[in-house]
């Protein structure tokens, strides 16, 4: 067992990837290193157990640590996520007849993300053999093989590197003949899935989860959408700055559809974002500012980098940063006297 | 849509672990090839729900579109040129020989011969798909007769021809039909020369200058009448001067008609152009050049004597000269060897000498849509080369039909 430093300050240096002897606890049924990441906000270097032992999380004591997760670059804050959704992976032991549901999002904060998740899946960690995913969006109009339309950006940055079944990847089509149709048979098919495991969301500058613009109801589900001005602009990027050839309608999950999933974790990255991160924790839930309605969602991780959170209170950052190390101290302790008396029991 | 309902149900092979030419870049992406045609895995994944069957590991190396050779007068022994009772059998042997050199389609060519020589080979000579048993036949290439008396090379002077009155019907007397025929070079100082240029251009002919004294206004002409090609660039023609740059002068020529790209080969084995040649050709129109071998019956053979046209030839190392003169006599350097000069001699990109010798060939002759390109429903022929651009394998469509796409491996 690695020594564990007995002051706060020793907890709280790095990330513990912990190695404990093999308990008769429940084993992970994939994977086969120890990829447990314990979230210790103010830390900065990155460790990883070559070990083989799958570890017994609580995971309600997990998320109730980390409601706010604040990494200090987009690079930590990409791993983080990645590490997050692995190990949720591998804990729910998905098989042949149970598959983990996960929701996806798209565009640039998720990148460093997806490139993570590839590579726990080349390392041979993770198989998303039995992962069922639903994306959150897809333009209207634009041909499913145009470099920017979503199946593309999924296909590229994801799908073509991981062992997915493809009847098995749900995304909205945008060109089908009867879109309202097309919606709602996509709120079918996550429903027959058995609901959504995880929800892997961004935000967008004006607080907007998918394509969900600010008035949007928030108890909607998956519908045709206008897009805002807003979201043009910040797509126009995508399409050599050409603004009359940025897609001006979209099919999106609503925000009811998320607040659905069992679990939901936004990821939040960069300076741009930081208002609207504000908007979404310090502020009431209002329909301006969609993402806010996770304040009642029931477990809502929000991982960001330190840019992201230039615009909240120095107070809520502390606030979080302490609470995520005293928990983390408590959580640690806690393995402590479990492996101590299993060691005894053996 | 039978061909279609074929092609589905055959199985999807991705290769992956390597580095494919597409797009002019070398990519680090996986190719999929299902029916002998590349296919788009975007495509198959998210409309026909499918993953690829089986799955080969490429070991790091490059996947380049198979080697088109656009000029080469035989190989092996076998000499195109020369009228035998089975032509067949000797461009088949030469088909199946080079495929270890990266070639995966060419044309097989015929030098300055007599009548009779057109009239018994050239109906021999079928436009012909490739597979295991050999590269494709794209159509022969007929170098001669009407060509230049002072530049004529290794070609008899006996045979030579220049056109009578009705130029286009003397020359379908010559050759005894144009039927499996896909590029002719003449001399264009000939006269009557632009109407056959027309005429064989209307017929999708490709026309190329070669062999010849034309002055540089002379061969823009002959251009804008439908002339693509410069048969063995250097080689065979006036040397540039600064003043009327000749043949040459056509790779930065501005009267060339809009949008028209003029191609011109070269044998880049060392021997027929000074490196130094080599890289100004390429510096001033790079996406003209084609690599050609040029080949002469003495390919893969040793030392000694052979016959090429109606001459005899001499092999001596890596050159092979008209026996008992100096005059050089085609090149046995094999297309992969080219390729490699190429690149070492221009210090150009990897990229750019691998379209040198399959892009823009497919281009010059029209065919860039299946053949020269791993663009997604082009004809799955390529060649698997290591760092050093030496052939590891060669895969060659064969053809929808059969729905498998065959590998020959080299150690």
């Amino acid at each position: 067992m690695r020594r564990i430093r007995g002051t706060r300050r020793g907890l709280l240096c790095a990330w513990v990837y912990i190695r404990v002897l093999r308990l008769r606890a429940t084993r992970a049924g994939w994977g086969r290193s120890g990829l447990v990441g314990v979230g210790c906000s103010s830390c900065s270097s990155v460790g990883r157990a070559s070990g083989s032992t799958g570890l017994n999380l609580s995971w309600k004591l997990c998320v109730t640590i980390m409601r706010l997760v604040i990494l200090d670059n987009y690079d930590l804050a990409s791993e983080w996520a990645a590490k997050y959704i692995c190990n949720r992976i591998i804990q729910f032991r998905p098989g042949q007849d149970r598959y983990f549901t996960l929701g996806l999002p798209t565009g640039s904060t998720p990148l460093g993300c997806y490139k993570k998740l590839i590579e726990y899946h080349k390392n041979g960690d993770l198989s998303f053999k039995y992962v069922k995913t639903f994306n959150m969006d897809e333009y209207v109009g634009l041909p499913r093989n145009h470099p920017e339309s979503y199946h593309s950006y999924m296909w590229n940055n994801f799908f073509k590197h991981i062992d997915i079944d493809p009847n098995n990847a749900h995304i909205l089509d945008g060109n089908a003949t009867d879109l309202q149709a097309e919606c709602d048979a996509f709120e079918k098919k996550i429903k027959e899935a058995g609901g959504i495991d995880l929800f892997v969301g961004g935000i967008g500058p004006d607080g907007h989860i998918a394509f969900n613009e600010p008035g949007s109801s928030l108890v909607s589900r998956t519908r045709l959408k206008t897009l805002a001005m807003d979201t043009i602009l910040a797509n126009a990027k995508y399409f050599d700055g050409d603004l009359s050839k940025v897609p001006t309608m979209a099919l999106t999950v609503g925000v009811g559809t998320v607040m659905d999933a069992r679990e939901v974790m936004i990821l939040i990255t960069g300076a741009h974002k930081a208002f609207a991160l504000y908007k979404a924790i310090e502020e009431g839930v209002n329909h301006m500012w969609t993402v806010s309605a996770f304040q009642q969602h029931p477990r809502t991780i929000f991982v960001c980098d330190e840019d992201a959170t230039l615009e909240l209170r120095v107070k809520t950052v502390k606030y979080f940063k302490v609470s995520a190390s005293i928990q983390v101290q408590l959580y640690l302790k806690d393995i402590l006297q479990k492996s101590k008396r299993e060691l005894s029991a053996l | 849509m039978r061909g279609g309902q074929v092609a589905a149900r055959a199985p999807v092979i991705q290769f992956t672990n390597c580095r494919i030419l597409r797009g002019g870049a070398l990519l680090r992406e996986d190719l999929w090839v299902r029916g002998g045609r590349i296919l788009d895995p975007e495509k198959l994944f998210f409309e026909e729900r499918r993953v690829a069957d089986e799955q080969r590991d490429c070991g790091g190396c490059i996947l380049a579109p198979g080697f088109i050779d656009v000029q080469i007068n035989g190989g092996f022994g076998v000499d195109f040129s020369q009228a035998s009772e089975d032509v067949g059998s000797g461009v088949a042997l030469v088909a199946r020989r080079i495929l270890s050199h990266g070639v995966t389609s060419f044309c097989p060519t015929l030098v300055t011969s007599p009548l009779e020589v057109y009239h018994k080979v050239l109906p021999q000579i079928p436009v012909k798909s490739g597979g295991p048993h050999g590269a494709g036949v794209l159509g022969v290439h007929l170098e001669g007769p009407f060509i230049s008396r002072e530049k004529r090379g290794a070609h008899p002077e006996a045979h030579l021809r220049s056109f009578e009155a009705d130029a286009f019907q003397d020359m379908l007397a010559t050759y005894g039909g144009l039927d499996n025929v896909r590029i002719v070079t003449l001399a264009p100082e000939l006269g009557h020369s632009h109407e056959v240029i027309r005429e064989l251009t209307a017929l999708g002919i490709c026309v190329s200058l070669g062999h010849s004294v034309a002055d540089l206004g002379t061969a823009e002409e002959a251009v804008q009448s439908g002339a693509t090609f410069i048969t063995h660039l250097f080689n065979a023609m006036l040397p540039f001067h600064h003043r009327d740059p000749g043949i040459v002068g056509l790779l930065t020529s501005d009267r060339l008609p809009a949008g028209r790209r003029i191609f011109y080969g070269m044998i880049a084995d060392g021997i027929h152009t000074n490196p130094a040649a080599l890289r100004i050709a390429h510096r001033a129109h790079p996406k003209g050049l084609v690599l050609v071998t040029d080949a002469v019956p003495a390919l893969g053979l040793g030392n000694g004597r052979h016959t090429l046209g109606q001459q005899e030839v001499e092999v001596d190392g890596l050159t092979a000269y008209v026996a008992g003169t100096n005059t050089l006599s085609g090149s046995i350097a094999p297309m992969d060897t080219c390729v490699r000069h190429f690149l070492q001699a221009t210090g150009c990109s990897v990229e750019s000498a691998l379209e040198a010798a399959s892009l823009h060939p497919a281009q010059l002759l029209g065919l860039e849509k299946c053949k020269g390109t791993l663009d997604f429903g082009a004809d799955a022929d390529f060649v698997v080369l290591d760092d050093s651009l030496h052939v590891r394998a060669t895969y060659i469509s064969v053809g929808l039909c059969s729905a498998l796409t065959t590998c020959l491996w080299w150690g």
